[in-house]
C-alpha cells in the first residue's frame, strides 16, 4: 500500500523536476549558470494563476486536447511498474492498452492544433501523427521483444522479467531495444535531435508549433502532461537499459530516482552535443529505432 | 420461432410494392425488429434451428439453418439497413428525388433481404442465388443518381468486380460439388490436400472481391463514395461483411487446413490494412476515404481469421479464441462505426453540398451535435480506448502476441511481426482521422457552402446518435458480446471448448472496462477542475495567434492535403501520387497552380489499362460478327463439325 502511494506520489510530483535537470545540463554544457532546478514548479505555478487568451475559431475539441493528454498520460503512468516495485494497476494485455492511451492523446492534442485554423499548428500537427506512424511500429518490437524473454502479456511482469531474471540469451536484443526505444524516448518526447522545445522558429517545431494557442492554466496542463510523459517513457525505458534491483526493497526508490536523474542528465547532453536534425531527415532517425528494436526482436526468435 | 427468422427478410423483400416511402421504412423497420426477436429467440435454442422446404430447381435444395456464426452477421443485416432506411427518410426524399426514389426503395429492400438469405443458407445453390440478388440490387441501389456519368463509370466497374467474383465462386461450388457429392454447406469429414487448397484459394479471390482484399478492393472506393450515403453504409458496414462471411463460413466446413492458408490470409490481410489505410490518408473525398478505411478495417478482420487458422492447423485452442473472437468482434464494431461516419458523411454532404474536405471546414461551430457524433466514431475506429474498436483490436494484440509463447517454433515469429503491421495500422488510422476531423469539422470554413451548414432534422439524427450508443456500449462493456462470441467460435470449430479454454480467462474484457471507465472518470474529474479554475481567471477571445500575423484567412489554415503530404511521401511506393507542379521562374512569377492527386494504385495503373488495351484489340474479332443470320448458322454447323471429329478422336484414343 505504502509502494502504492509512493508510485503515485512520484507520479505526481517528480516529473517537472526531470526538465530541470535537462535544462541545468545544458546550460552546464553551455558554461551558464542556468534556471534553477525547480523552475518548471515555479513556471507551471505562474501559469495556473494567469488568465487566458483563446482563439475565437475554436470549439471544445480546442479544450479536449490539454484534458485528454493528462488524463492518459495519467492513467500510463499508473500501469508502469517503478524499479522492483508493481505497478498500482496490472491486468493481462495491459501493454496495448498502455500504447494506445498515448494514441489517443495523440489523436487529441493534434486534432486541438487544427482547431485553431493555424498553418503553424496545422503544420506541426501534421509532423505529430508521420513521425508517430514511425514511432509505433518500433514501440510495439519492444513489447514483443519483452514479451518474449519475459513470457508474460501484462507490464509488470514483463517489466520485471521472470523468477531468476532475463537469462543471458536477452542481452543482445535488450541492447538493441534500449537503443531504439532512447530514440523513441526523444521523438516522443520532443527533444533534439527530432524537434527543439527552446526554438524560436516556429517553422522548424513540432510539438511546441501545435500549442502556441494554449495559454495560461490550459499551457500550464500541457507542460505539466509532456513532463509526466517523459516520466513515464523513461520509467519504461530504466527497465531495459537497468533491469538490476538493489536488495533491500526501499533502496530501490532512491536508487530509481538516481537513475531517472542520470536519465535526464543524458538526454541533457544529446541536446547540447547534437544538432537538432533537418526536418526531412527525421524519419530516418526514426527508422532507424524501428530497424533496432527489429533486429531486437529477430535476435530474441531466433 | 421459425417463421420469425423468415418472416424478417420476407417483410424486407415485399415492401418493393410500395405505397409511399414511409410505408417502405415502416416496414423495413418492422422487418428487421422481427428478425432481431427471432435472433433473441434462436439464441435461446440449445441446437440451431434448420429448415428445408421443397425446391424447384435440379440442382440444390432449400435449406437454410440459423447458428451462431449465422446469428453474429445477420445482427448487422438487421440493425443497420433499418436505421440506413430512416436516415434515408430526410437524406433521399422521395419528394426531391421522384425518378430514382422507388427503384431505390425497392432494391434497398432486396438488398437487405439478400443478404440475410446469403447467411442463413445452407446449400450452395440457394447461397449463390441470393449472392446474386444481393449483388445486382446493390448495383441499383448505388447507381441511384444514374444521370451522372461519375455514378455510372463507379457502377460498371462494380459490376465488372462483382461478377468475377461471383465466376469464382460458382468455380468453387462446382469443386464443392465434384469433392462432396452434393451442394449441402456441410461440414466434411475427409477432402484431398489438393481439392481442398484450391477450394480455399477461389474462396478467397471470390469473397475477397466482396470483401474488398487488396488488390481485389477495385471497386469499392468508387462504388461507396457515388452511392447514397445510407447505401454506403449499408454496403461498407454489412454487405463486406458477407464477403467476410463467406471466407469463415467456408474455413468452418472445409476439412484439414494447412499451414499455409493462415499465413496466406495473416500475409493479405496486413498488406489491406496498411494499404488501405494509407490510400485513405491520400484521399481528398470524404466517402472515397471512409471507403478506403473499410479496406483497412477488412484486411483487420482477415488477420483475426488467418490467426485463428494458424491456430487450428497448430491446435492452438487461444489462437483461435482470441484470433476469431476479435474478427467477430470487428465485424460487428466496424459495422457500427463505419455506417456512423457514413451517416455523418451523409449529413455533410447534404448541409454543405460537396463531397471535397478542402471545401469544407469550421463545421464543429455550424453543426455541434454532428461534430460530436463524429469524433466518437473515428476515435473508435482509430481502435482507441475507451471505444469499441479498441475492444476488438485488443482481443486481436493478444492472440498475435501469443504466438510469441515458449514451445512455439521461431517460425511462426513471422504471425507476431503482424501486431507491428497492426500498430503501424493504428497509427496510420489516427492521422488519418485526424485530417478528417480537422479538414471538415475544425477550423474555419473554406467555403462559403461550408459557411452556411446546419446540423439535420432527427430523422438523419437520430439513426447516428444510436450507432454512437451502440459504440460507447461495446466499448465500456464488452463482455455483452462474449457469450454470443463463444458460440460462434464454438460453431467454427469444435477444439476450443474441448481444451476447457474461455475468452474471459485468456483476455480478461472486464479489465478493459473498468479501464474504460475509470479513463471516463480521469476526464471528468480533469474537466470538472478545469471548470473550476477557468471561472476565477479572466478568459479573452481573440483570433488565432498566428505568429503575430493579425489578419489569418481561411486560405492559410492546412488544408487536407498539406495535412496528408507527409505521409504521402513517404508511402508513395505504394500510392504512386500524382502531383501537378508549377514552374516558377524569374524575380516575379505569374499566379499558377498546384494540385496533387491519388489515383487508386490498382484500378487506375493496372485494370484500366488492362481494360483499354483489351477494348483497342478486341473489336478486330467484330469481322466473324457479321450481322447476316446465314453466317451465323455456318458457325454453328462448322463448330458442329468440329466438336465432333474430336470426340471421335477421343474414342479412338
Amino acid at each position: 500500500m505504502n509502494n502504492i502511494l509512493l508510485h503515485v506520489a512520484l507520479l505526481l510530483f517528480f516529473p517537472p523536476l526531470l526538465l530541470g535537470v535537462i535544462n541545468k545540463t545544458k546550460a552546464a554544457f553551455a558554461g551558464r549558470v542556468g534556471p534553477p532546478v525547480l523552475q518548471t514548479y515555479f513556471d507551471l505555478a505562474k501559469l495556473m494563476r494567469k488568465g487566458m487568451v483563446i482563439s475565437n475559431t475554436t470549439t471544445w475539441v480546442f479544450l479536449a486536447g490539454p484534458m485528454v493528454t493528462l488524463a492518459t498520460v495519467l492513467l500510463a503512468g499508473l500501469l508502469i511498474p517503478i524499479a522492483s516495485f508493481d505497478a498500482p494497476i496490472a491486468f493481462t494485455g495491459d501493454l496495448i492498452l498502455f500504447a494506445y492511451l498515448f494514441g489517443l492523446a495523440r489523436f487529441f492534442t493534434t486534432a486541438a492544433a487544427l482547431d485553431t485554423a493555424s498553418a503553424f499548428e496545422g503544420m506541426g500537427a501534421a509532423r505529430e501523427v508521420t513521425f508517430a506512424c514511425l514511432a509505433e511500429p518500433a514501440l510495439f518490437f519492444a513489447l514483443l521483444v519483452l514479451a518474449k524473454a519475459s513470457g508474460s502479456l501484462s507490464l509488470t511482469p514483463m517489466l520485471h522479467g521472470p523468477p531468476g531474471g532475463f537469462g543471458m540469451a536477452a542481452i543482445a536484443p535488450f541492447v538493441c531495444v534500449g537503443i531504439g526505444l532512447f530514440m523513441v524516448l526523444l521523438a516522443e518526447t520532443c527533444r533534439i535531435p527530432v524537434d527543439d522545445p527552446n526554438t524560436h522558429l516556429e517553422l522548424t517545431m513540432i510539438h511546441e508549433a501545435m500549442v502556441l494557442d494554449h495559454s495560461g492554466p490550459l499551457f500550464g496542463v500541457i507542460v505539466y502532461a509532456s513532463a509526466l510523459k517523459m516520466f513515464v517513457l523513461g520509467a519504461f525505458l530504466l527497465h531495459v537499459i537497468l533491469p538490476w534491483h538493489a536488495d533491500v526493497a526501499w533502496m530501490n526508490w532512491p536508487l530509481f530516482l538516481l537513475e531517472m536523474g542520470a536519465l535526464a542528465v543524458v538526454i541533457g547532453m544529446v541536446e547540447s552535443l547534437m544538432a537538432r536534425l533537418q526536418m526531412t531527415h527525421v524519419p530516418y532517425l526514426l527508422v532507424a529505432a524501428m530497424l533496432f528494436c527489429g533486429f531486437g526482436f529477430i535476435l530474441m526468435v531466433r | 420461432m421459425l417463421l420469425g427468422c423468415s418472416g424478417g427478410p420476407a417483410c424486407l423483400l415485399w415492401f418493393g410494392s410500395s405505397l409511399g416511402q414511409r410505408l417502405t421504412v415502416a416496414l423495413t423497420v418492422v422487418g428487421s425488429g422481427l428478425g432481431l426477436g427471432s435472433l433473441g429467440v434462436a439464441i435461446m435454442q440449445p441446437t440451431p434451428p434448420t429448415w428445408h422446404l421443397p425446391w424447384f430447381l435440379p440442382w440444390g435444395q432449400f435449406a437454410i439453418a440459423l447458428d451462431p456464426l449465422s446469428v453474429m452477421f445477420l445482427a448487422p443485416v438487421f440493425v443497420v439497413p433499418a436505421l440506413g432506411a430512416i436516415y434515408g427518410l430526410d437524406y433521399w426524399k422521395q419528394s426531391e428525388h421522384p425518378a430514382s426514389g422507388r427503384r431505390l426503395g425497392l432494391f434497398y429492400g432486396i438488398l437487405a433481404g439478400a443478404m440475410a438469405m446469403v447467411v442463413i443458407a445452407r446449400d450452395g445453390v440457394l447461397f449463390l442465388i441470393a449472392w446474386e440478388a444481393m449483388a445486382l440490387a446493390a448495383y441499383f441501389t448505388a447507381t441511384a443518381d444514374q444521370g451522372n456519368p461519375e455514378v455510372r463509370r463507379a457502377g460498371w466497374v462494380y459490376l465488372i468486380a462483382t461478377h468475377a467474383g461471383t465466376l469464382t465462386l460458382i468455380a468453387m461450388f462446382a469443386l464443392w460439388h465434384r469433392a462432396t457429392g452434393s451442394f449441402a454447406l456441410t461440414g466434411v469429414a475427409m477432402m484431398p490436400p489438393a481439392i481442398s487448397g484450391t477450394l480455399f484459394v477461389l474462396a478467397l479471390i471470390g469473397f475477397g472481391f466482396k470483401a474488398g482484399l487488396m488488390p481485389l478492393h477495385v471497386w469499392l472506393p468508387g462504388a461507396h463514395a457515388n452511392a447514397p450515403s445510407h447505401v454506403s453504409a449499408v454496403m461498407s458496414g454489412v454487405m463486406l461483411k458477407m464477403g467476410v462471411y463467406g471466407i469463415v463460413r467456408l474455413t468452418a466446413i472445409l476439412p484439414g487446413p494447412a499451414l499455409w492458408w493462415g499465413g496466406t490470409l495473416l500475409a493479405v490481410g496486413a498488406i489491406t490494412g496498411i494499404a488501405g489505410i494509407v490510400f485513405a490518408i491520400g484521399q481528398q473525398d470524404i466517402k472515397r476515404l471512409l471507403a478506403y478505411s473499410s479496406v483497412e478495417n477488412i484486411g483487420i478482420i482477415a488477420m483475426g481469421l488467418g490467426l485463428a487458422l494458424l491456430g487450428r492447423t497448430q491446435g492452438r485452442a487461444d489462437w483461435v479464441i482470441l484470433g476469431l473472437g476479435g474478427a467477430l468482434l470487428h465485424v460487428w464494431n466496424h459495422a457500427q462505426f463505419k455506417s456512423l461516419l457514413f451517416f455523418v458523411a451523409g449529413t455533410v454532404i447534404h448541409a454543405a453540398g460537396t463531397r471535397r474536405m478542402d471545401l469544407l471546414g469550421g463545421l464543429a461551430r455550424r453543426m455541434p451535435l454532428t461534430a460530436i457524433l463524429f469524433v466518437v466514431g473515428a476515435v473508435a475506429i482509430c481502435g482507441l480506448p475507451p471505444l469499441n474498436g479498441f475492444a476488438s483490436e485488443w482481443l486481436l494484440y493478444m492472440g498475435l502476441f501469443r504466438t510469441l509463447s515458449p514451445h512455439e517454433t521461431s517460425a511462426l515469429a513471422g504471425a507476431a511481426m503482424s501486431a507491428v503491421g497492426l500498430a503501424m495500422i493504428g497509427a496510420l488510422a489516427v492521422a488519418c482521422f485526424v485530417k478528417l476531423l480537422g479538414t471538415v469539422f475544425l477550423g474555419t470554413p473554406r467555403s462559403p457552402v461550408a459557411r452556411q451548414a446546419h446540423d439535420p432534422h432527427a430523422a438523419m439524427l437520430l439513426p447516428i446518435a444510436a450507432l454512437a450508443l451502440g459504440c460507447v456500449a461495446l466499448g465500456i462493456l464488452p463482455v455483452l458480446a462474449v457469450p454470443l462470441l463463444a458460440r460462434a467460435i464454438g460453431c467454427w470449430t469444435a477444439t476450443p471448448n474441448a481444451c476447457g479454454l474461455s475468452i474471459a480467462a485468456l483476455a480478461p474484457l472486464s479489465r478493459v472496462s473498468v479501464m474504460a471507465l475509470s479513463l471516463c472518470g480521469l476526464l471528468m474529474a480533469a474537466t470538472l477542475s478545469w471548470a473550476a479554475l477557468s471561472r476565477l481567471r479572466t478568459i479573452r477571445k481573440a483570433c488565432t495567434w498566428d505568429c503575430g500575423y493579425a489578419r489569418p484567412t481561411a486560405r492559410m489554415q492546412y488544408t487536407g492535403s498539406s495535412f496528408a503530404q507527409m505521409l504521402v511521401g513517404l508511402f508513395s511506393f505504394i500510392i504512386w501520387p500524382k502531383r501537378y507542379e508549377p514552374q516558377v521562374a524569374g524575380t516575379l512569377p505569374h499566379a499558377t497552380r498546384f494540385g496533387s492527386v491519388t489515383p487508386d494504385t490498382v484500378l487506375d495503373r493496372l485494370v484500366t489499362p488492362v481494360f483499354d488495351l483489351a477494348g483497342r484489340l478486341l473489336p478486330r474479332l467484330r469481322v466473324l460478327q457479321q450481322g447476316q443470320t446465314q453466317y451465323y448458322v455456318l458457325y454453328v454447323l462448322v463448330a458442329v463439325i468440329v466438336l465432333l471429329w474430336w470426340g471421335a478422336m477421343g474414342v479412338q484414343s
